[in-house]
């Protein structure tokens, strides 16, 4: 890759101090996208922005990236009734911490998106959904919702154009699940976040039996960005298939661990030798998780030239998922690590179908087992197992999101396992 | 039994929640957050209350109190220390902070101490992975970046009524500290 890193400069999260406030991000071309289309709706048609968004090639930031553009063109034609986005900051998946950058330090890049897509989507209310934990953040998020309405773009007929649209925060209060779609929608509706059986889909029946996208945070505030510099400009920046700005979350045993943002695609020995400046103590990295706890994880002296974009990291094994990348030096007991992600998966399950409530325990049990040193070569072939009695048969995406890091941290540091089904060794409890 | 109520101002907040969404059901989640503000918990006694105001049944308000985890379904200290033991914490030394807490304060995760001041709690991933490892007090701030010294710094200030600020971590790329 001819690009250097050090010279980047930021598009997501510019490096100008203040910009979270309304007049610091109108002062540097803030709603200007969002006005050019309010203001000249013949050349700018909803179906024009949503060509625009699908042929800029941006996926979607929130794990499963599938393109935004396509997703909103799902959406049924308007019918004179309510039609909802739902964006998704739910921010849950260990490893995963970069929305909240958004939230903090440049709020009105998601709200410019958020507008924009519901214009191009006929959409009359947004409903912001964000993590209970995020409190600091949710506040943040509160005043620049205000701001926005108090400036005129969002509320009844924006700056005279006809459309209106109205944006709501709601507070998650602590359930992984409710990152899911279709959980959080029951979550919104009020309800425990059990997931939805699909279909239908969210476009057809979604929030209160309405048509409905649910969108990321991060993907919603590439969209101010994509109508700036136009689709073409947007398509070519990073991985060909996986274009954009990402934001990557770093974190693990890096000496500068953080959200940085780069073009998509940057190889992972970059971000973590330069950009992270290397590993703790000069350690080796034993392994790293590329995208959230649900992707497999890499070994680490299998790492040259995989980056971090889909088919990269689909031909290395793993996936791009949230790009929250967690680094492992040399001496980490990965049986101890998968015990505590299992453990995670276990406690986040909703308990609505047998397989994931019931194999996420087992999957925690049985590592249990070995990880205090009582388990047999036998249990290693159990959980593999179990990870094929977990993957594709379920309501949602948890049982495999709880299976694969059992499934290939096993398969590719098998060493580990092996020497722990022969030696006892105590940990935590 | 204890008798909750909501004051007039509480109730005015309730209306302007209940008009952001197009069911009262909707507004379940964000009414509980602000009883539990109002109240320090939503025990079965505010379960009830939140369910008579929104005029819901009390069987729906308390299956949603109880899939949540950050709604406390029984008293807990006045301080509850979340301290984060997930996949980035706990690499990072998040057991060992948890254990540190448990020593200082001669209770175990779980458990509240004596004088009610403080409850330890080990939790999920709290999104701060990053700046691991962390906790959260009360559902609010987060402290990142934690050292045994910290932790005994903030224990320290909340014994004497104060609280610590919100920490700024910093534009993008350009963190350098580790
Ligand atoms: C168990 C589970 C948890 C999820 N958590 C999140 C989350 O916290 N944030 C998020 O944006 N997407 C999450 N997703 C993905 C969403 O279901 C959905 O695909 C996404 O929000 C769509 O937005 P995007 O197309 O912009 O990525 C999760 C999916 C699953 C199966
Ligand atoms: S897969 Fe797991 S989390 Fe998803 S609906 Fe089924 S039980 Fe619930
Ligand atoms: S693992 Fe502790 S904040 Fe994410």
């Amino acid at each position: 890759m001819s690009f250097d890193w050090k010279t980047y400069q930021p598009l997501l999260i510019p490096n100008i101090p203040g910009l979270a406030d309304i007049k610091v991000y109108e002062q540097h071309g803030g709603y200007v996208q969002y006005k050019k289309v309010l203001g000249d709706q013949t050349t700018w048609t909803p179906e024009a922005v949503t060509n625009e968004v699908k042929s800029s090639g941006l996926r979607g930031r929130g794990g499963a990236g599938f393109n935004t553009g396509l997703k909103w063109s799902f959406m049924p034609k308007p019918d004179g009734g309510p039609r909802y986005i739902a964006a998704n900051g739910d921010e849950s998946e260990p490893g995963t911490f970069k929305d909240r950058t958004i939230f903090e330090f440049n709020p009105h890049s998601f709200i410019e998106g958020a507008l924009i897509a519901a214009y191009a989507m006929r959409i009359t209310a947004v409903y912001v959904y964000i993590r209970g934990e995020y409190r600091s953040w949710i506040r943040m998020m509160e005043k620049a919702i205000a701001d926005a309405y108090a400036a005129g773009h969002i509320g009844k007929n924006i700056h005279g154009s006809g459309f209106s649209t109205d944006m709501y925060v709601h507070s998650g209060a602590g359930a992984y699940i409710c990152g899911e779609e279709s959980s959080l929608m029951e979550s919104l509706e009020g309800k425990r976040g059990y997931p939805r059986v699909k279909p239908p889909f969210p476009a057809q029946r979604g929030l209160w039996g309405r048509p409905t996208t649910i969108n990321n945070i991060e993907t919603l505030a590439n969209v101010p960005l994509i109508l700036r510099i136009g689709a073409e400009a947007y398509s070519q920046i990073g991985a060909k298939t996986h274009p954009g700005p990402l934001l990557y979350g770093i974190s693990g045993h890096v000496n500068k661990p953080g959200v940085y943002e780069f073009p998509s695609g940057m190889p992972i020995e970059t971000l973590i030798h330069e950009v992270c400046g290397g590993v703790k103590g000069g350690k080796k990295v034993k392994a790293v998780i590329p995208g959230g706890s649900s992707t497999p994880p890499l070994r680490g002296d299998q790492l040259a030239g995989v980056c971090m974009d889909s088919d990269s990291l689909r031909t290395a094994g793993s996936m791009l998922g949230t790009a929250g990348m967690v680094v492992m030096d040399e001496d980490t007991d990965l049986v101890d690590v998968l015990t505590r992600i299992a453990h995670f998966y276990h406690h986040e399950s909703c308990g609505q179908c047998t397989p994931c409530r019931e194999g996420t325990g087992w999957l925690e049990k049985t590592l249990k087992k070995i990880r205090r040193g009582d388990g047999t070569p036998r249990d290693l072939e159990l959980l593999l197992d179990i990870c094929t009695q977990m993957e594709g048969r379920t309501i949602c995406a948890l049982a495999d999101a709880a299976a694969w890091p059992v499934r290939y941290t096993i398969t590719r540091f098998r060493e580990d396992f092996e020497a722990r089904v022969k030696t006892p060794v105590h940990a935590h409890a | 039994m204890a008798t909750y109520v909501f004051t007039a101002e509480q109730l005015a907040q309730i209306e302007a929640i209940k008009s952001r969404y197009p069911s009262v059901q909707s507004a379940t989640m964000p009414v509980l957050w602000l009883a539990q503000d109002a109240f320090g918990h939503v025990d079965a006694d505010v379960q009830q209350l939140v369910a008579d105001t929104l005029g819901l049944p009390a069987s729906h308000v308390h299956g949603v109190a109880t899939f949540y985890t950050q709604y406390y379904k029984e008293k807990k200290g006045k301080h509850v220390l979340d301290v984060c033991t997930c996949l980035s914490c706990h690499i990072s030394g998040g057991y060992d902070m948890l254990h540190h807490l448990e020593n200082r304060l001669g209770i175990k995760a779980g458990e509240t101490t004596p004088d009610g001041l403080f409850t330890i709690q080990s939790v999920e991933c709290l999104g701060a992975c990053g700046y691991a490892p962390m906790m959260q007090i009360t559902n609010d701030v987060f402290v990142n970046e934690l050292t045994p010294e910290k932790l005994d710094q903030v224990i320290d200030t909340l014994k004497k009524g104060g609280s610590p600020d919100f920490e700024p971590i910093g534009l993008v790329n350009n963190r350098e500290t580790a």
